[in-house]
């Protein structure tokens, strides 16, 4: 059982700048997030997209800013349980907080600040007969351990950044690296595809573009796919041990859902007094909430997760008083 | 007033809503659907980076031309085949789809 001060649920900007804000009044978090690297959206949608409305930054790309509050974060020393999804919330005797993930993984906390943004994201799946059946038998949509690929056979299609971007990596971890793209053009960075075309000129990764895989074959393991070629109208088989589709991901609530809590449609109804919910423990900040006014900005989530905290301390430390200090005059603090 | 346009959205119930949006905000269709309260998901918030604003163009209005982004977005969720498929994000509001038909297509549902 992990247990920490803080469950962060959803490791976005504003997840990730709660750490920040709790350890400056020295309490401590571990975030949970269904994805594999911390980021939310903002590193799994548009981790190159300009942002122009983070109060000191005139430009900042969405990438970055995850990186620098991944990094204004760490000598808070945050636990990540990461690429699982917060499955269950218990409440237990002593009035704590035992949060359960989909592999089983438990943390307990005083305290729950849900910053679950629009959802758990889940891939995008193409319509293949046996996919679900070669699910964690070949089939993958995320990329947890990219060592699981080492010296396999490996087909990749998409043609966004995440498909351009693990192609590019596992060209040197796995045996071989196809990239099936539907289209004859990427969507992803120039320079990854500049990258993913260089490598196939070296014969490290087979380009496969205008094509598409239709059909999965193997035993209780998967085996082979099928690859379309739309031009050529003509099907190749490709013996594979592995099969990522990388389409993208679409937000869904999930198992957020049976929590108990009071929602409003795809949102949590919060006090802005404090951001909590109808369950007393229980906060949410971020695009996830919903008030009076509310706004669905990355600024206006660090302002509640700033706020949230401080109601977090009096129900974790309620016989102390809190004093604001300023970061300018008592410093940055670090956890042993 | 000259610069508010009608749109006509058929909602995944089936039901049809008139809705109006001005011409001088710089909107968009999926924010003009938003702004008239209809579910619409728009994760991405506009940047044709998700197909969750994904709506059918029921009429012959002449719309701006799909971006390379709008159709590699829509052929990434498997949607770019369907006739009248665009995305939402990507139409601005402007006097020339005062009108515009459209139907909200599955991929848009927010409680999806």
């Amino acid at each position: 059982m992990i247990e920490t001060d803080i469950i962060i649920i959803g490791a976005g900007p504003c997840g990730l700048f709660t750490v920040f804000e709790a350890g400056l009044i020295k309490l401590r978090c571990h975030l949970i997030d269904s994805l594999a690297q911390p980021g939310g959206q903002l590193a799994e949608i548009y981790p190159k997209k300009p942002i122009y409305d983070v109060p000191g930054f005139p430009s900042i790309l969405a990438g970055e800013l995850v990186d620098n509050l991944i990094k204004q974060g760490e000598p808070f020393k945050p636990g990540f349980t990461l690429g699982e999804r917060a499955e269950q919330i218990e409440k237990t005797e002593d009035n704590q907080f035992i949060v359960t993930t989909n592999r089983g993984t438990q943390h307990k906390a005083p305290v729950v600040a849900i910053a679950g943004g629009l959802g758990c994201f889940e891939p995008r799946k193409p319509e293949l007969t046996n996919l679900e059946k070669y699910e964690d038998h070949g089939v993958d949509y995320i990329i947890k351990d990219p060592e699981k690929f080492r010296d396999k056979n490996v087909v990749i299609a998409g043609g966004g950044d995440s498909a351009l971007d693990w192609s590019i990596f596992l060209a040197d971890v796995a045996k071989s690296v196809t990239l099936v793209h539907r289209r004859s053009k990427f969507r992803g960075a120039l320079d990854s595809v500049e990258k993913v075309e260089m490598l196939s000129q070296a014969g490290k990764i087979d380009l496969i573009t205008n094509a598409e895989i239709t059909e999965l074959g193997g035993g209780s393991d998967l085996e082979s796919v099928h690859i379309f070629k739309k031009l050529e109208e003509t099907s190749v088989i490709k013996d594979v041990d592995y099969f990522i589709p990388l389409f993208g991901l679409s937000p869904k609530l999930g198992p957020l859902k049976e929590w108990g809590l009071n929602l409003n449609k795809e949102s949590i109804p919060v006090n802005t007094v404090d951001y909590s919910t109808s369950v007393p423990g229980i906060y949410a900040i971020g695009d996830i909430n919903d008030y009076e006014g509310k706004l669905r900005l990355i600024l206006c989530g660090f302002h509640e997760a700033t706020i949230m905290v401080q109601s977090a301390y009096r129900r974790i430390h309620p016989e102390k008083n809190l004093v604001l200090k300023y970061t300018t005059v008592s410093g940055v603090n670090a956890f042993n | 007033m000259d610069d508010i346009i009608t749109i006509y959205v058929t909602d995944l119930h089936g039901d049809r809503h008139e809705i109006q949006a001005p011409t001088d905000m710089g909107l968009n269709v999926m924010e003009a659907i938003k702004a008239n309260n209809l579910p619409v998901k728009a994760t991405c918030g506009g940047m044709a980076m998700c197909a969750t604003c994904n709506v059918i163009i029921k009429s012959d209005h002449e719309l701006p031309e799909m971006s390379e982004s709008e159709e590699d977005m829509l052929d990434e969720a498997f949607v770019l085949e369907v006739e009248g498929s665009r995305l939402s994000c990507q139409i601005p509001v402007s006097a020339e789809i005062d009108g515009l038909e459209l139907s909200m297509a599955p991929l848009s549902n927010p409680e999806d």
